[in-house]
């Protein structure tokens, strides 16, 4: 079943100026999501990618096409309440994304949002902290944390909404490796083992070889679609908008296509690291 | 600069005065500010203090935290004193301590400022210790619970809660992010501890827009985050903390009550403080 579907979708911040193409922040886009799959969708700056992520769940509404979550159009739901539960969106900046000075009532803001009942807040929160790896950090304060950490946070106050898809606008852009690391893993343990469909945003192009797909924009409109292993081959083409794989993700691709399952790194150091592993696995 | 301001942090902690309900907290901390207004002498404001002390000691939030507040407030606590002691009028009983030049400094004086400086430090040692052990979801959980009574006349009390709690949980980010500007304006020469005061306020210019810039747009991120998370006002929204009186807070009502009523006591019997 297809997750999100986008019909010829347009949009423009400004009001149509008589029809002048330029002003489009996304242009007659074409694309689907299924159930379950991961999607990277990648693209220089200003190429409309958080446009998409805002026209998914209803922040900003097409100016033409439309947009259908499981089938049904964005503009014939009752509220957007029931689509901004389906369609979570983790931002960029960790610091503006987080409402309450402690994690745990930061987490249960969404489900009082939407009239959850208080004891199943308190076990939405567990699960939640759970799936990302932080319970322990439940009566912590959020301004003590790593960036690595908020996010995770963020991702858990998404999380307990209980989305069908989870949208992920550059939510490593601001991190160190560590915490890039840190979202990468969780990202990917929530689509492997809870079946999360998940559409993520972003600029690095490595991070984009853990998606089953991978969608190119420029400018609006989508440029280029496939496995990341096939938009990576057309590497001339990537780099008429300004994107290229860097060498290490390079390295990993080949290292994986090879035969040697090393873990997802993003530095040299990590990649080493990585490999030791492997070799030390495989001899034992 | 920053390490001093206390307001609005909370010490986590997990402790008697932690779990008081925060209702309660905030209804103590009024009567414990009228208590010590109406006190009016060093009896009364000594009940007051070892009240204090027995609450941080319960709170085990560590007592040179509690002290941070004063120092937070030094400027305003010499200039008090500095005023009261030279401009205090004695009355005719006054023994005059020292004698120079157009200054006399009198014992009555001295007496009434420390007075007043103990009153001022305890009012802000008090309010830390609220928000020390109070997180600010359940401050402004509480507070939204005590105003509910003026929802009647349409009074926005559940976004008026939301944004107190907002503004306490950005305290410390934007604190980071005025350090950082001002690091960076430091960095390229600017200089924010000498001259007059008119130079002083003119260095501050190039911190507050920078910093007036990045909150809004803080604001409109957060302003997304809150809708992307269905944020739609208070109709259908349910709370995750439940706030309930207990036992404790019974028996910090009595405490409180013994307090003002010791207070008054003692303004009764052993006059003023002068
Ligand atoms: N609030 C806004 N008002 C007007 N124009 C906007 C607004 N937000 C974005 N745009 C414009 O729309 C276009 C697409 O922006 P968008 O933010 O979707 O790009 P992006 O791919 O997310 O870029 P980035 O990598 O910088 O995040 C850009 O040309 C941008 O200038
Ligand atoms: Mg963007």
């Amino acid at each position: 079943m297809k997750a999100l579907e986008f019909k010829n979708v347009s949009f423009s911040y400004r009001k149509a100026e008589e029809g002048k193409t330029s002003s489009f922040a996304v242009k007659g886009v074409n694309f689907s999501v299924e159930e379950g799959e991961f999607v990277a969708v990648l693209g220089h700056n200003g190429s409309g990618k958080s446009t998409l992520a805002r026209l998914a769940n209803g922040l900003l509404e097409a100016s033409d096409g439309s947009v259908e979550v499981f089938g049904v159009p964005l503009s014939e739901q009752k509220n957007l309440f029931s689509v901004r539960k389906n369609v979570g969106i983790v931002f960029q900046n960790p610091d503006n994304q987080t409402v309450a000075s402690i994690v745990e009532d930061d987490i249960a803001f969404g489900p009082e949002n939407i009239g959850v009942p208080r004891e199943e807040i308190g076990v939405r929160i567990e699960e939640s902290l759970a799936a990302v790896g932080m319970s322990e950090y439940k009566e912590r304060m959020t301004s003590a944390l790593s960036g690595g950490q908020k996010q995770r946070i963020a991702i858990a106050g998404v999380l307990a909404l209980k989305p069908k898809i989870m949208i992920l606008d550059e939510s490593t852009a601001m991190l160190d490796p560590k915490g890039r690391r840190e979202i990468m893993q969780v990202v990917k343990k929530l689509n492997k083992e809870e079946g999360m469909t998940i559409l993520l945003i972003t600029h690095f192009m490595e991070e984009a070889l853990m998606a089953d797909r991978a969608i190119v924009m420029n400018r609006g409109e989508i440029v280029m679609q496939g496995t990341p292993e096939e938009i990576f081959e057309r590497h001339d083409e990537l780099e008429t908008y300004n994107l290229a794989l860097p060498p290490i993700g390079v390295l990993w691709k080949k290292l994986e296509e090879g035969g040697m399952p090393v873990g997802y790194a993003l530095t040299p150091e990590d990649l080493a690291e990585e490999i030791a592993k492997c070799i030390s696995k495989s001899s034992a | 600069m920053f390490k001093d301001v206390a307001l609005g942090q909370y010490y986590q902690a997990s402790s008697f005065v932690h779990r008081l309900d925060p209702r309660f907290k905030i209804l103590a901390l009024i009567a414990y500010i009228v208590a010590i207004f109406l006190s009016e002498n060093f009896y009364g404001l000594g009940m007051c203090a070892l009240l204090l002390l027995l609450t941080i000691a319960f709170s085990k939030v560590p007592l040179g935290k509690v002290i941070k507040a004063v120092k937070g407030i030094l400027f305003l606590l010499v200039f008090t004193a500095i005023i009261q002691l030279f401009f205090y009028k004695p009355n005719e009983n006054a023994v005059v301590w020292v004698k120079w030049w157009v200054i006399t400094i009198t014992d009555q004086a001295v007496f009434f400022t420390l007075f007043l400086l103990l009153r001022l430090s305890l009012l802000v040692m008090v309010a830390s210790m609220l928000t020390y052990t109070t997180t600010p979801v359940s401050l402004t959980d509480g507070l939204e619970s005590l105003l509910t009574p003026l929802k009647v006349v349409r009074f926005p009390v559940h976004e008026l809660a939301l944004i107190m709690s907002i503004a306490l949980r950005f305290i410390p980010t934007l604190m980071e992010e005025t350090e950082r500007i001002m690091n960076a304006q430091k960095a390229r020469g600017a200089d924010f501890e000498s001259g007059g005061l008119m130079k002083r306020a003119k260095a501050v210019v190039p911190i507050l827009i920078p910093l007036l810039i990045s909150s809004f747009r803080r604001a409109e991120e957060l302003g997304d985050a809150m809708d992307a998370r269905c944020y739609a006002g208070s109709k259908v929204r349910t709370k995750y903390k439940k706030l309930t009186f207990s036992w404790r807070d019974l028996l910090a009502f009595f405490i409180m009550a013994a307090l003002v009523t010791g207070v008054v006591l003692f303004n009764v019997y052993l006059g003023g403080v002068v």
